[in-house]
């Protein structure tokens, strides 16, 4: 469903991403972690075609990122980092949006943003403007609006940064409900996150990949059978390599 | 790829409304042309039933108010982080380069509408040559969409509204001046005949100048509607390296 071969990014003399390359099949989550700077958010955007790499390739459902773009990028739900969107649009225009950019029309556009909002649990704050929403309903507008037209693929570059312990409970309750039926990446600084929610880990630092494998193997690594021991091993290792 | 482009078109034409952006354009639109043909042109003082006071200083207001129009196409999305968004979208960036262009051009030509007054007025005094005038605000229309179009490859520069503001207004500046004598003459005398010549075909005002005087010429049509296509193949041929991340 997505596979990531051997990407590289480079911004000036700074090596972003260095020959990282995984496979996602649906109905897996992978749980993609790092410390800031470790290239979670260039690699992801390589996927989602907002990036071109400069080696390697990224592909969609089968389609390149960067020669099929389009056709990948409508198999893809895509949440950037920081979840933007337009301040003076509702959440529910914001969906609307997104979706009729993407050919939808007629009672198909209404079906999908009533079912996006409800799924993103939005409520009444559905038709205030964004700008005068809390960070964490701000954050589930641009959820909504990256699964709105039900993608095989969902990239969420931390989808529950800056939400309180009960809409963490609710986005982590949306990814196991819609997990057997896409592919789902999510990147997170929490990692408690990861054995809750995802069934693969994937562990990066200076751009290269660390860790491929489940998060009960990934807690393994270490006496003290603990993600989070795991996590700081191994990238308190590249950081001091660096 | 036509919804796209229609979805982005909405989009952008309804964000023009949310926002005091629109209503502050057009009122001082509505208030400063009529104002530069009263006080500047002398509109009553010419005694003709023609609106050449408004046509006269018309593209020095569409100058400076058609980049504030433009400045927010890309700057805004760069600085929010929504260009992110849209990049993520499965629609060519030509439809969200023409797409941000024509909801600008529907509010430019919105504010052309609103002086329609004027219109009523040498109608009611006189009888004027509705076709010529008409002309005239084609060719209005046409100055704003050339103006419009390079202020949102400007845009495209930078995340400062402000920046692509200046630059916008620096550049239409320059177009509109190029064929005027003065720049001509700073050109230099020794200047080859051909440099003079192709200075002066850069200019917006010569190329106005013939719908303001009521004919409509293939030249001053290619001008325009060329202008327009090529800043808005800059504007997206920018945006599109964006992809590039600086390689």
């Amino acid at each position: 469903m997505l596979v990531a071969d051997s990407l590289v990014k480079q911004f000036g003399s700074f090596k972003a991403v260095e020959g990282v390359s995984f496979t996602l099949e649906r109905g897996e989550v992978l749980g993609f972690l790092g410390p800031n700077g470790a290239g979670k958010s260039t690699t992801m955007r390589m996927l989602a075609g907002c990036l071109e790499p400069d080696q390697g390739t990224a592909r969609i459902a089968g389609y390149d990122c960067v020669h099929d773009r389009l056709e990948a990028q409508a198999r893809l739900g895509y949440l950037p980092e920081g979840a933007p969107a337009y301040q003076a649009m509702t959440p529910r225009s914001f969906v609307a949006f997104g979706l009729r950019a993407r050919g939808f029309g007629g009672s198909a556009l209404k079906r999908a943003i009533d079912l996006a909002l409800e799924r993103a649990r939005l409520g009444d704050m559905a038709d205030r403007p964004i700008g005068t929403l809390s960070k964490g309903y701000k954050r589930r507008a641009a959820l909504a609006a990256a699964i709105a037209h039900d993608p095989a693929v969902l990239i969420l570059d931390e989808p529950t940064d800056g939400l309180d312990p009960n809409q963490k409970d609710g986005v982590r309750n949306l990814i196991r409900e819609m997990a057997p039926e896409k592919a789902i990446i999510i990147s997170t600084h929490i990692l408690e996150e990861v054995p809750a929610v995802c069934s693969r880990a994937i562990v990066i630092a200076g751009g290269r990949l660390l860790f491929d494998g489940t998060p009960h193997d990934l807690a393994h690594t270490t006496e003290s059978r603990s993600v989070e021991t795991a996590f700081r091993e191994m990238t308190r290792a590249v950081e001091h390599r660096s | 790829m036509m919804k796209a482009l229609h979805a982005v078109y909405r989009r952008e034409l309804t964000s023009y409304f949310q926002t005091p952006l629109a209503y502050v354009f057009l009122a001082v639109f509505a208030l400063t042309a009529p104002a530069f043909a009263f006080h500047v042109g002398r509109f009553f003082d010419t005694n003709r039933a023609d609106l050449a006071p408004l046509f006269d200083y018309l593209p020095w207001l569409l100058v400076v108010l058609m980049p504030a129009l433009a400045m927010r196409s890309w700057a805004e999305e760069r600085d929010r982080g929504t260009l992110e968004f849209v990049m993520a979208l499965p629609m060519p960036l030509w439809a969200a380069t023409c797409g941000k262009f024509l909801a600008a051009w529907t509010v430019a030509a919105a504010a052309l509408l609103l002086t329609f007054p004027m219109w009523i007025a040498v109608n009611y005094l006189g009888s004027p040559d509705n076709a010529a005038i008409a002309t005239g605000y084609l060719g209005a229309i046409l100055m704003a969409g050339g103006y419009l179009a390079v202020g949102q490859a400007l845009s495209a520069t930078t995340s400062n509204q402000v920046i692509a503001f200046v630059l916008g207004t620096a550049a239409s500046f320059l177009l509109t001046m190029a064929g005027l004598p003065i720049v001509l003459a700073a050109v230099g005398e020794e200047a080859p005949v051909f440099v003079s010549e192709f200075i002066a075909g850069l200019s917006a005002l010569e190329h106005y100048n013939g719908f303001r005087f009521g004919v409509i010429s293939l030249p001053d049509l290619v001008y325009f509607v060329g202008l327009i296509a090529a800043a808005l193949s800059c504007a997206g041929l920018l945006i599109a390296d964006r992809r590039g991340g600086g390689r």
